[in-house]
């Protein structure tokens, strides 16, 4: 239980075409880049089960989450996966306390258990004091890293970042790349993060997978997409 | 920027004051010729003959009634209808319309729909009423029913717009973390939804409580057992129009006490 | 989320509209006036009746419209005491016709009527039974067996205050599952076969056709109403009110085949 990833999607949704295989090492970063409308957001999607496969199968550290062939599926929250959305997306008729101790709860945890444990956690990841807050009451940049904390509470095997930095202010997000490696750091699983910006795959990922179009077009350690990018797309992306 | 900061009005477009006074008017206005032309020395005789305070209090609790079943009953119906985005539109278009249908009946015409289904002769009253002897008309909660029935409509169509206001992140974060269809509901979408369910149940409270037409068709009207505080001034306004205006303004003072002291409570306590 | 206020003044205007009772048709405006017998009779008026006349008076207009060419008469149909109170307000009526000399007296009190009223017809109380008498009644007595499924009218309205009168002429106490705000209401109940009986007036039970039975009671005689009318001094078209009424006093027969009593 580490997160190794091995997939195959092939979704169709009218003109746009995704079609990739994407493998995620165990324990591993990979950082998924990829202009807008490249087909990420979907990936991400079809990986955690709430985008439907037209084709192709899911497998995470062997188990099959999903397979279009032999009609195998497995519901998006019986899945050993976190997913962190663009925006925070917490809940906010709940305090920061209650939205990590949220998915302490569906996992069997009592109320009280939950809450402590979820005192715990933001202990450790330095947001301790902001557990009686709403989440309209935390800047992006806290709301993007309670959120990362709600998700990983859970201890999923593999954990989907989807752009979880895009919506912070540009001379915020440095810190707050520093605060989610410890985050990552801290974690056992695997990560895929989806980003548009170099400067996270740098700091985050162990390999590069660039998305074009749908379809897969370079893979690798990011110095050596920088050093043999195998299109422009690829050479603008990685460049810093 | 900065005027607009210290008044609001400033801010709306000056073409929308206009309809907006007259609106406010048409609203006000009536219950200020209400409130004036009460015969307000006379008020606590007439309000003391014995029919008002039994019908105030018939009123209260079938309205409260009605409005317990328009939740218990309405806010599955709008889960239901909020989700089927995904059927053929025809049929979602006739979903919608059937919901929609008691708001445009005249409310007498409901009151003898509901006995064609439910009175002793009716569909369902039949067979209920050839077994066990029982029929629902004349009956306290023949008055529940009718309300219940006019009431519906508004909190289902409320409640479905609030559903739908609900932002879909924060469903998906929340099965994304585990959460089955259920615990999606009552931890997350329900609560969020939560001002647009005590908004509906404030409407359907209002329609129940000023409830006419359909209570006395289907239910009839007897004192202390279906005799509602709109039924007694209807019928006072044949014999007694200054006792008619006297029962309205009990019924529009309780209501809008009733109202402002439930709205306030429901929305703090359900949007916490 | 912004809190709605008018959702209170939203409750009032229901609680008025239910008070409101009547509505009216529009007087519809008549075309180009044709020659006729009397040419100073054109134009349109409104006549507001008791519920009990909704069939026979229509029948009255038609032929009172097919002798005066250009002429237009519309109904207002109600209880008499809510047709009443709205004359009383201040709405355009040319003609009442109640079913109570103590509601006409409202009007002619308040000084609105432009002669004395005149009765034109009587009637009486019938009980009503559903077709085929399911709940086997046979007379008034009936209405104070607990048993029985029976409605009235309630005592605020005409057809409530004579169901008094002959109940306790029989002796009666009535113990009725309804009292209804008027006799359309009642009968509706009847007609449904959501009562056993009802007490109607006997030209109600002739208008509901083949779905109520009708038993006489030998109190109704005493217990009749009346039912007069007059023309009112608000109408702008006093000539043709006049004549309306004259056309309804000399057709009094018509009423009577209805199944009215004559005036006297």
């Amino acid at each position: 239980m580490n997160g190794a990833l091995d997939a195959a999607l092939r979704v169709a949704r009218g003109d746009f075409v995704l079609d990739a295989a994407l493998a995620v090492p165990a324990g591993r970063v990979v950082a998924l880049m990829g202009r807008n409308g490249a087909g990420k957001s979907t990936a991400v999607g079809a990986i955690g089960g709430l985008v439907p496969l037209d084709s192709g199968r899911v497998v995470l550290d062997g188990a099959v989450l999903e397979d279009v062939e032999t009609g195998r599926w497995t519901a998006p929250e019986h899945r050993a996966v976190g997913v962190v959305q663009q925006q925070a997306a917490l809940f906010p008729h709940l305090d920061v306390r209650d939205n990590v101790a949220f998915g302490l709860r569906t996992g069997g945890l009592g109320r009280r258990a939950a809450r402590e444990r979820a005192d715990a956690l933001l202990a450790d990841a330095g947001l301790g004091e902001f557990r009686d807050r709403r989440p309209a009451q935390l800047s992006g940049g806290q709301a993007a890293r309670v959120a990362l904390v709600r998700t990983l509470a859970r201890e999923p095997a593999l954990v989907l970042l989807d752009e979880p930095l895009a919506a912070i202010d540009a001379e915020l997000r440095p810190g707050l790349r520093d605060a989610v490696r410890a985050q990552l750091a801290a974690f056992h699983g695997s990560a895929l993060l989806v980003t548009h910006d170099v400067r996270d795959a740098e700091a985050l990922a162990d390999q590069v997978v660039v998305l074009d179009a749908g379809r897969v077009v370079q893979r690798g350690p990011l110095a050596a997409l920088r050093a043999a990018p195998a299109d422009p797309v690829v050479a603008a992306l990685v460049s810093s | 920027m900065r005027r607009s900061r210290r008044d609001p009005l400033a801010r709306i477009p000056r073409a929308v004051l206009v309809p907006a006074a007259l609106a406010l008017l048409l609203l006000v206005g009536p219950l200020v010729a209400l409130l004036v032309k009460a015969p307000w020395a006379q008020l606590p005789a007439l309000l003391g003959g014995g029919t008002v305070l039994p019908a105030l209090g018939l009123s209260l609790g079938t309205a409260a009634a009605s409005t317990g079943c328009c939740v218990v009953l309405g806010v599955p119906l709008a889960v239901v209808l909020s989700a089927v985005d995904g059927w053929p539109s025809p049929l979602r278009r006739l979903a919608r319309a059937l919901v929609t249908t008691p708001l445009v009946l005249p409310p007498v015409v409901g009151g003898v729909a509901l006995l064609l289904l439910l009175g002793r002769v009716g569909l369902l009253g039949a067979p209920m009423f050839q077994a066990f002897g029982f029929q629902l008309p004349y009956t306290t909660a023949a008055v529940v029913v009718a309300q219940t029935f006019v009431g519906l409509p508004f909190l289902v169509l409320g409640v479905e717009g609030a559903l739908r206001g609900v932002d879909r992140r924060f469903a998906v974060a929340a099965t994304t973390l585990g959460a089955g269809p259920w615990t999606r509901f009552v931890r997350v979408t329900l609560p969020l939804a939560a001002p647009g369910v005590a908004a509906g149940a404030v409407l359907a409270f209002a329609r129940a409580i000023g409830e006419f037409g359909a209570t006395v068709t289907f239910a009839g009207s007897l004192p202390r057992i279906t005799q509602t505080l709109p039924v007694a001034a209807y019928l006072a306004l044949n014999s007694d129009p200054d006792a008619a205006i006297a029962i309205s303004v009990v019924l529009v003072v309780v209501a809008l006490v009733v109202l402002v002291a439930l709205r306030d409570r429901w929305l703090q306590g359900l949007a916490r | 989320m912004s809190r709605r206020a008018p959702v209170a003044a939203l409750l009032a205007g229901a609680a008025l509209l239910a008070l409101g009772g009547c509505a009216q048709d529009l007087p519809a405006s008549s075309g180009s006036a044709a020659p006729s017998s009397s040419p100073t009779l054109t134009g349109s008026i409104t006549v507001d009746a008791a519920a009990s006349l909704n069939r026979v008076l229509p029948a009255l207009a038609r032929s009172f419209e097919q002798e005066h060419p250009g002429t237009t008469v519309t109904f207002g149909f109600g209880g008499s005491s809510a047709l009443a109170a709205a004359i009383v307000s201040g709405a355009p009526v040319d003609v009442f016709v109640a079913a109570s000399t103590t509601t006409m007296r409202t009007v002619s009190d308040a000084s609105l009527t432009a002669a004395e009223p005149v009765v034109v017809a009587r009637n009486r109380l019938e009980i009503a039974v559903p077709k085929g008498n399911p709940g086997k009644v046979t007379g008034l007595r009936d209405f104070g067996d607990a048993a029985k499924t029976v409605v009235v009218c309630a005592k605020e309205v005409p057809c409530g205050v004579a169901a008094t009168q002959v109940f306790a002429l029989a002796g009666v106490t009535p113990r009725p599952d309804s009292y209804e705000p008027d006799v359309t209401s009642v009968l509706t109940k009847v007609a449904g076969d959501n009562a056993d009986a009802g007490l109607v007036y006997a030209t109600d039970v002739r208008s509901a056709g083949s779905t109520v039975e009708g038993i006489p009671f030998p109190e109704a005689g005493k217990a009749i109403t009346d039912y007069p009318i007059a023309a009112l001094k608000g109408s702008k078209n006093p000539a043709l009110a006049a004549a309306w009424v004259d056309w309804v006093r000399a057709h009094e027969s018509d009423l009577q085949a209805a199944g009215f009593l004559a005036a006297q």
